[in-house]
């Protein structure tokens, strides 16, 4: 099942188009920590500025890294943006060859009465009468567990987006599935299972 | 006295600072240098499968050095600079990376310094140090990997420094797991062993499948946070028995899917819930170990590796 995200997923709304990232004026900002570029994405985004999150390329990775891709001729807006936000990026630098896009598949799993979302290598798992977060496996970066007991026992609206509090490329995997799990899941489900109207006491 | 075997991982909880010392698990939960902490997800269910099996073994539990890191990687960089600084002393047969921040200069360094002992120890890579290990350009140097089919993929990429970049191609629904682990092995992203997780668990050595071990099913377990962390909890205390990586890996399997079995899990049940069965999963196991080794193995059979 092939699902674009995040920006691919939405047509460019009216007066953006020249917003939209094509070409080669496109540049990437680096920052000291991955929790920093979720904070420079989320602000640059709220501003209306037309970025993603990209795979570095093999000469900039440290290890659990990513960068922002914006377009260059936006730079002194998107500088300004962040230091609103009191961010301030390490290096910004034209395109490069080697950049990774981000993963875009995802695999469902129907447990009957629970689904399981799955992007790259983080799974959730929601009661689908309920809504609730009732697991999340997979990950390896040492923010899965602290997330895991934070959104565990939450419904799909009332947890938070896990990269509010994440801080690495698994809790980027982990909004992907949570948003898919939303988008599977709408507000109002339809019971699984049938409920009886009006239960009947029992006949003793 | 034999040398110890140390498990190395986080917990995300920053005041924790690092803890080192041997392990303990008793009813109230796990203790590690004196500090008590709850069983859930993570290295702590790690550490909780491999004293609990260890006890089964008739094993002193491992030692266990445990950075506090909430996902900013500063505790995980404690754990490495210590680790690089103690292993000469320490000396361990094994070690079992785990929760840790995937940072590269932090991998190099204590692979050096592990790679340089006297003896050399089996080294056991899962969650984040698996994917720093991979990105390294250095898996082969690792004895044992045990990736789930998403992790498979990465390693599968030779381009991706994450599972997050994983190509499609590599994820797509028709990519056979066979097909993922050859290539893996053949782009420098595997171990010299791996355990892939999944429907059927599949023991691997140097990219060709020895074994897989597909039953007993309970599909509930792939959903549940930390049932990889109970299974490289008992692989690491059937290897500090003394049993090789493929024998260790197959009874391992066997026996994470009796702990399915035997909580009778559904998505919903926490990983908790299954550590209290590990010791009776892992006894039915090895009591069927002769018998189970000798249906899963195929010619030239198990032996000790040559590593």
């Amino acid at each position: 099942m092939k699902l674009p995200f995040g920006w691919r997923a939405k047509a460019p709304r009216r007066g953006q188009e020249g917003s939209r990232i094509q070409g080669h004026d496109r540049g990437v900002m680096a920052f000291s920590h991955t929790a920093e570029v979720i904070r420079a994405e989320a602000a640059l985004k709220a501003a209306g500025l037309a970025v993603r999150v990209m795979g570095p390329p093999p000469d900039m990775r440290t290890g659990c890294d990513m960068v922002v891709e914006f377009e260059l001729v936006r730079e002194p807006l998107a500088r300004r943006v962040l230091a609103e936000a009191k961010l301030s990026p390490l290096a910004v630098a034209p395109v490069r060859a080697g950049m990774l896009e981000p993963v875009s598949l995802y695999q469902i799993k129907d447990f009957g009465q629970w689904l399981m979302v799955r992007a790259a290598n983080m799974k959730l798992t929601v009661d689908k009468d309920t809504r609730v977060i009732v697991n999340i496996s997979g990950g390896g970066c040492p923010d899965v567990p602290a997330l895991a007991e934070l959104l565990v026992g939450q419904t799909l609206d009332a947890a938070p987006s896990p990269l509010a509090t994440g801080q690495t490329l698994c809790a980027y995997a982990l909004e992907l599935a949570f948003r898919e799990a939303q988008r599977q899941l709408p507000t109002h489900p339809q019971p699984t299972h049938p409920q009886p109207e009006h239960p009947r006491p029992e006949q003793s | 006295m034999t040398p110890p075997w140390l498990i190395v991982g986080t917990v995300p909880d920053e005041s924790v600072g690092l803890l080192q010392g041997p392990c303990a698990l008793d009813r109230a939960g796990l203790v590690v240098d004196s500090a008590r902490l709850p069983v859930w997800r993570g290295t702590p269910a790690l550490l909780a499968a491999a004293c609990a099996a260890c006890a089964v073994l008739g094993l002193e539990p491992p030692q266990a050095l445990l950075a506090g890191d909430a996902g900013r990687g500063s505790g995980s960089r404690l754990a490495y600079d210590h680790l690089r600084g103690a292993l000469p002393s320490l000396a361990p047969r094994g070690l079992t990376f785990h929760y840790l921040f995937p940072d590269l200069a932090g991998h190099d360094q204590v692979l050096l310094a592990a790679l340089v002992l006297p003896v050399r120890p089996l080294l056991v890579a899962d969650a984040g140090f698996m994917y720093v290990a991979k990105m390294s350009g250095q898996a082969a140097e690792y004895d044992l990997f045990t990736p789930d089919a998403g992790e498979l993929a990465f390693l599968a990429d030779e381009t991706a420094p994450h599972p997050f970049y994983t190509r499609g191609f590599l994820l797509e629904a028709g990519v056979g797991s066979a097909e993922l682990i050859r290539r893996a092995w053949d782009t420098g992203g595997a171990a010299k062993h791996m355990l892939v997780k999944g429907g059927s668990d599949q023991v691997v050595r140097q990219g060709r499948i020895l074994t897989e071990i597909a039953g007993p099913q309970t599909p509930a377990m792939e959903a549940i946070g930390g049932t990889g962390d109970t299974l490289t909890g008992m692989i690491t205390a059937l290897l500090m028995s003394g049993r090789a990586i493929p024998e260790a890996c197959a009874v391992a399997a066997l026996a994470n899917r009796l702990l399915g079995q035997l909580a009778c899990p559904t998505p919903a049940t926490p990983v908790a819930g299954l550590v209290a069965h590990v010791g009776e999963a892992l006894r039915l196991a090895l009591a069927r170990e002769t018998e189970f080794l000798r249906g899963v193995m195929m010619p030239p059979g198990i032996r000790p590796e040559e590593r």
